[in-house]
């Protein structure tokens, strides 16, 4: 018997081709911001990377105008079959520089290489590519034989998928003939302006994507521009909400994805050792800040115990540290912000009486991290029940029949996704049909592809990413 | 020719089923296009607008899990038998906006359902997908109704245009509160008799009359409401409507400005708003 | 846990009922999630020293085995020989766990090994396909055990097991078992025959009732051989078999792992699926031949800061 340590294995954080400061992409050109600069950080080691430049109310004004342009003279002009070609020629680039995005990504945004590397810079690829090829089918989609764009499509994306949410907004936008001004979240700019220099490699039309780094008056300043005809937003169903009452009367068309408290359903007789990855995945995969995580957790009373400690063993094997570190399974928290919004629920759940493990995994001292947390004797009316974390932390249920499990489930205003863990086809497709949420994985989870619609009922937002049902939140339909 | 006194009808809300008057106690008189009084209409309240949207979700379960078959046959039920009340249709019609092109009204509004009944079980396939993911997974892409709709019918077109908005709502497998047209609401009671006497469960299409701009502002809060038609919304509180319902994130179904033609051939756009698409994956594997 | 203690085990091995009570009540494999996890696993990068530890942990688990119609005592010497001294430059190399071969090699083998610890396993039951009777299987182990062997690896009926005859299966473990005496028992699954996850998971429960000391899966005449998700699920196996019942059990893939990168990987998945107590070689072995120099060249370029070339360490 042995202790076997992984000696750390790190990516060359050269690869990021990392520079000191950072501008603004406005009509083609990198362009000084007239708003504050603000400083990203290196969230697992508290480093200032870079300065970006923000934008200004009057630099909104000048992108909104920079993306008019280029609707009326160019974009809506040109044959679907062109804007095919510099979509797919933005899919490409992304794929050929995959590692420096990577780690750029990790760098910035504090989420583990293996992460970036395989999951968010190949989906982003993905989205263009996919999306592309619509751009001359728009006819064959189902909304009419020749469905037009909105004009310019304002959208706000949250820092938990930089790159990835910046792809899902801008690929359908561009392929159904609209031209965008986008603004990456305020602690998380970095691959979207690399974005705009591959939209500058791509000779993408200037003025079809404008990229515009900033906090959130920013984002308020562009979605309520008299110039924008859409507005897409994907964070919190709080700023969601703020959004959609701002935007009342307006007659903009909108798309939201917003915030989730999924439940993860195991029943007792599903695939254990699977559920229980399924249930790491739902949870720990980009550290829980994953709008469609499976943050509450449902399972049989009859198998409770078992699975905990299946779970708890499994839990422990993660490893937290180092975003760069090709070993780390959990990296570091976004935020000072969102960590100190993380330790306060969870001293809620202390408080509310629900029975706290953590895992024993080493962290970090410096940076922001949160070791691994599961709560049992998780109660449904219990903030830690109700409330989204956005961390990792798993709030543990029990049930007894399936009808109590899909009524626990269904029991909240979110309704973004959800997961079922059972070895019988006829009660996956029961409960997948009575689960009111956007996306419900069966026996898997956390699965993302640019084909498969992804939205959310109730207050978890409407309008969908991705599939032919995407493409109507950018036609005029 | 006999002096028979005709036997008046007393117009009231349409809930869950039942025709209750309104809780408040309260009516308003209802004139025809020249100022002539018709009858008195239930004013309905912030506490009947409630009763009606728990109507509605009540029913949601068995409306919305009905077959699609069930559903298309129950649509085309409310057709054939308004095809029997058309002349009563036509009249009321005529009375409430006083135009001379009834018939072709009633005609029109029975076809629309007979349209939406051949929809039911088409959504699924015309909305819905195989999603050709890039992995060792199946996973499609189903349509299901929103849940409960708050419709603010037309004011203008009484019988058709309420029909346009309420039958891809329930066609789509959602239930409905439909505020009906302020000054013309009678048709919509009638409707609502035929609902009534056909195979529409109780609840799944609620009618309440009197002031739209009074009964909205509840509906639009109303938390356990899942979208929101505007069609008929005074323009004066539009946007307060629309900023009552981001409280909960409600799908917007706006129309235009104006009411549209409604004698054009309608599209899916109306069923579209008030569906979602649910995704669901499954791994291939042996 | 709601785990059936030790008496409970036993009565599900009964009769052919209730082994398959048992076996077919244990929580099926999701093909694709196993799958997927092994290969996310399979992406951990293991570096400098935690490198050179699993290389000389690995080349201390290979069972050095020839299996060949072909087999003499001359080639049986060489393989002892590289067993006991795997580099001859490096004497810190540590030797390797057996060597592997026929029962009538096994004579030769012992020899060849003499005192250095190496152990001798010998397939028997009329490996590989196991299509003999139960005395000519018996025997076949008696002769290898006889002549020394320690280590006995022996094949399950597999068409007895496809056609859901637990109870023959499991009576046949456990008849080798009591004839290998004070030799461990590995039971070979032949899981490339078994064609499904909840096979392999049923197989390797039946294994363990049975009293096997390692489950093992292939016998390398079979394609596929081992995989890293078929080693997953028996390291499954084996962990819950030690959360019932507090015994430790063995795992042995076969066949297939030719690389160092490979064997990390396997290395990988036992630390962190079965857990660190696994990893040594009591308890978890290759079934392999190529692989030893592949971890030899390995290590030189560990050492030497520059490649190696196959002229430099010996061919057998």
């Amino acid at each position: 018997m042995s202790n076997w340590e992984y000696a750390p294995a790190p990516e060359s954080r050269d690869i990021a081709n990392l520079k000191p400061a950072y501008r603004m992409f406005v009509d083609g050109k990198f362009v000084e911001g007239s708003g504050d600069p603000l400083k990203t950080v290196n969230p697992a080691t508290e480093e200032v990377l870079a300065e970006v430049s923000t934008a200004s109310p009057s630099d909104v004004d000048t992108a909104v105008k920079a993306a008019r342009r280029a609707y009326d003279r160019v974009w809506s002009k040109m044959p679907g079959a062109e804007r095919a070609k510099y979509i797919f020629r933005i899919a490409r680039l992304i794929q050929e520089r995959s590692r420096e995005l990577a780690v750029l990504e990790s760098l910035d945004n504090g989420k583990p290489i293996k992460e970036s590397r395989d999951v968010d810079v190949p989906t982003a690829a993905a989205h263009f590519f996919y999306h592309a090829g619509w751009a001359d089918k728009l006819g064959y989609a189902g909304y009419g034989p020749d469905p037009r764009p909105l004009g310019v499509a304002g959208q706000v994306i949250p820092w938990n998928f930089p790159l990835m949410m910046a792809a899902w907004k801008i690929a359908p936008a561009l392929a159904c003939g609209n031209t965008v001004v986008l603004k990456p979240a305020e602690t998380t700019p970095l691959t979207a302006l690399v974005l705009a220099e591959i939209c500058q490699q791509a000779e993408l039309p200037p003025g079809v994507v404008n990229i515009l780094p900033g906090a959130g008056d920013v984002g308020s300043e562009l979605v309520n521009h008299a110039g924008v005809d859409k507005v897409a937003f994907t964070g919190s169903t709080e700023v969601g909400k703020l959004i959609q009452r701002a935007l009342a009367g307006s007659g903009k068309k909108m798309t939201m994805e917003l915030g989730g408290k999924a439940a993860n359903i195991v029943f007792d007789d599903a695939p254990l050792d699977q559920a229980v990855e399924g249930i790491v995945n739902g949870i720990f995969f980009n550290q829980g800040h994953v709008c469609c995580a499976g943050s509450r957790l449902l399972v049989q009373e009859s198998i409770a115990d078992e699975l905990l400690d299946k779970l708890r063993h499994r839990v422990s094997t993660l490893r937290v540290g180092d975003s760069l570190d090709k070993n780390t399974d959990v990296g570091a928290i976004n935020s000072r912000a969102q960590l100190e919004k993380i330790q306060e629920l969870v001293a809620a759940g202390d408080a509310e009486g629900a029975q706290r493990w953590t895992s024993p995994v080493p962290v970090p001292d410096k940076g922001f991290f949160f070791a691994p947390t599961v709560f049992s004797d998780v109660q449904q009316s219990m903030r830690i029940a109700r409330e989204e974390i956005f961390g990792p932390v798993l709030s543990v249920l029990t049930f007894r029949t399936p009808d109590e499990a899909v009524a626990k489930a269904n029991n909240t205003p979110y309704g973004l996704s959800a997961g079922i863990w059972t070895e019988k086809g006829s009660r996956i497709l029961w409960a997948a049909q009575r689960m009111r949420a956007g996306v419900v994985w069966a026996n898997t989870f956390n699965r993302f592809d640019p084909t498969a619609p992804f939205g959310g009922y109730q207050e978890s937002g409407f309008g969908r990413e991705g599939g032919r049902a995407g493409l109507e939140a950018y036609l005029d339909v | 020719m006999s002096d028979r006194i005709s036997v008046a009808k007393t117009y009231k809300l349409y809930i869950g089923g039942a025709f209750p008057r309104s809780e408040s106690g309260r009516s308003y008189p209802v004139n025809d296009s020249r100022g002539g009084f018709l009858a008195n209409a239930a004013q309905g309240s912030r506490k009947d607008a409630r009763d009606a949207v728990g109507a509605a979700r009540k029913a949601f379960p068995g409306w919305s899990g009905a077959t699609a078959y069930n559903r298309g046959q129950v649509l085309y039920r409310v057709a054939e038998l308004l095809e029997g009340r058309r002349e009563q249709f036509v009249a009321e019609v005529a009375a409430s906006e006083g135009t001379k092109r009834g018939e072709s009204i009633v005609d029109a509004a029975i076809d629309r359902w007979v349209w939406y009944a051949g929809w039911t079980d088409k959504i699924a396939s015309v909305f819905g997908a195989a999603n050709p993911v890039a992995g060792p997974y199946f996973s499609f892409t189903v349509p299901e109704p929103t849940g409960v709709v708050a419709v603010l019918a037309p004011q203008a077109s009484s019988l058709l245009g309420l029909v346009s908005v309420v039958a891809p709502i329930i066609a789509a497998g959602n239930t409905c509160v439909v505020v009906a047209s302020q000054d013309r609401p009678l048709p919509a009671i009638t409707l609502s008799e035929v609902l009534a006497t056909s195979d529409v469960p109780g609840g799944v299409v609620n009618v309440l009359t009197g002031r739209t701009a009074e009964i909205a502002p509840w509906l639009a809060a109303h938390a356990d409401v899942n979208a929101l038609d505007l069609t008929g919304a005074p323009e004066a509180i539009r946007a307060d409507l629309e900023r009552a319902a981001a409280g909960t994130v409600k799908r917007l179904v706006r129309g235009g400005r104006g009411e549209p033609d409604w004698a054009r051939e309608p599209d899916v756009s109306r069923m579209r708003a008030v569906l979602e698409s649910k995704t669901v994956w499954h791994p291939m594997g042996v | 846990m709601s785990a059936p203690s030790q008496t409970e085990l036993s009565e599900v091995t009964r009769d052919d009922a209730s082994l398959r009570r048992f076996l077919h009540g244990l929580p099926g494999v999701d093909q694709v999630g196993v799958e997927q996890r092994a290969a996310t696993l399979g992406t951990r990068s293991i570096k400098k020293a935690s490198k050179m530890w699993a290389i000389d942990t690995a080349i201390s688990m290979v069972d050095l085995t020839t299996l060949e119609g072909a087999d003499t005592p001359g080639k049986v010497r060489t393989l002892a020989a590289k067993a006991r001294r795997p580099d001859p430059e490096y004497a810190d190399v540590p030797h390797v766990g057996a060597v592997c071969v026929y029962p009538d090699m096994v004579a030769t083998a012992v020899a060849g090994v003499g005192d250095s610890g190496v152990g001798v396993a010998s397939v028997a039951t009329a490996f590989p396909s196991g299509r003999s009777n139960r005395a000519v299987k018996l025997a076949d182990t008696a002769m290898a055990v006889e002549a020394g062997a320690t280590e006995i690896d022996m094949v399950i009926d597999r068409g007895a097991f496809l056609s859901g005859r637990y109870g023959q299966v499991y009576d046949e473990i456990v008849a080798i078992k009591a004839a290998c005496g004070g030799a461990h028992l590995k039971v070979i699954l032949e899981t490339g025959e078994l064609s499904t996850y909840d096979n392999v998971r049923r197989a390797s429960w039946l294994a363990l009732l049975a009293g096997g000391d390692f489950i093992k899966t292939s016998t390398g005449k079979v394609s596929p051989a081992a995989t890293l998700p078929v080693t997953h699920v028996m390291l499954q196996a084996v962990r819950d078999w030690r959360d019932r019942t507090g015994e430790l059990r063995g795992v042995k893939p076969a066949g297939g792992i030719r690389t160092t990168k490979d064997a990390i990987r396997y290395l990988v998945a036992v630390h962190e699926v079965a857990g660190e107590e696994w990893l040594t070689p009591t308890l978890f072995r290759f079934g392999a031949s190529s692989l030893l120099n592949d971890l030899l060249m390995q290590r030189r370029t560990q050492l030497e800061g520059h490649y190696s070339g196959p002229d430099y360490v010996t061919v057998d």
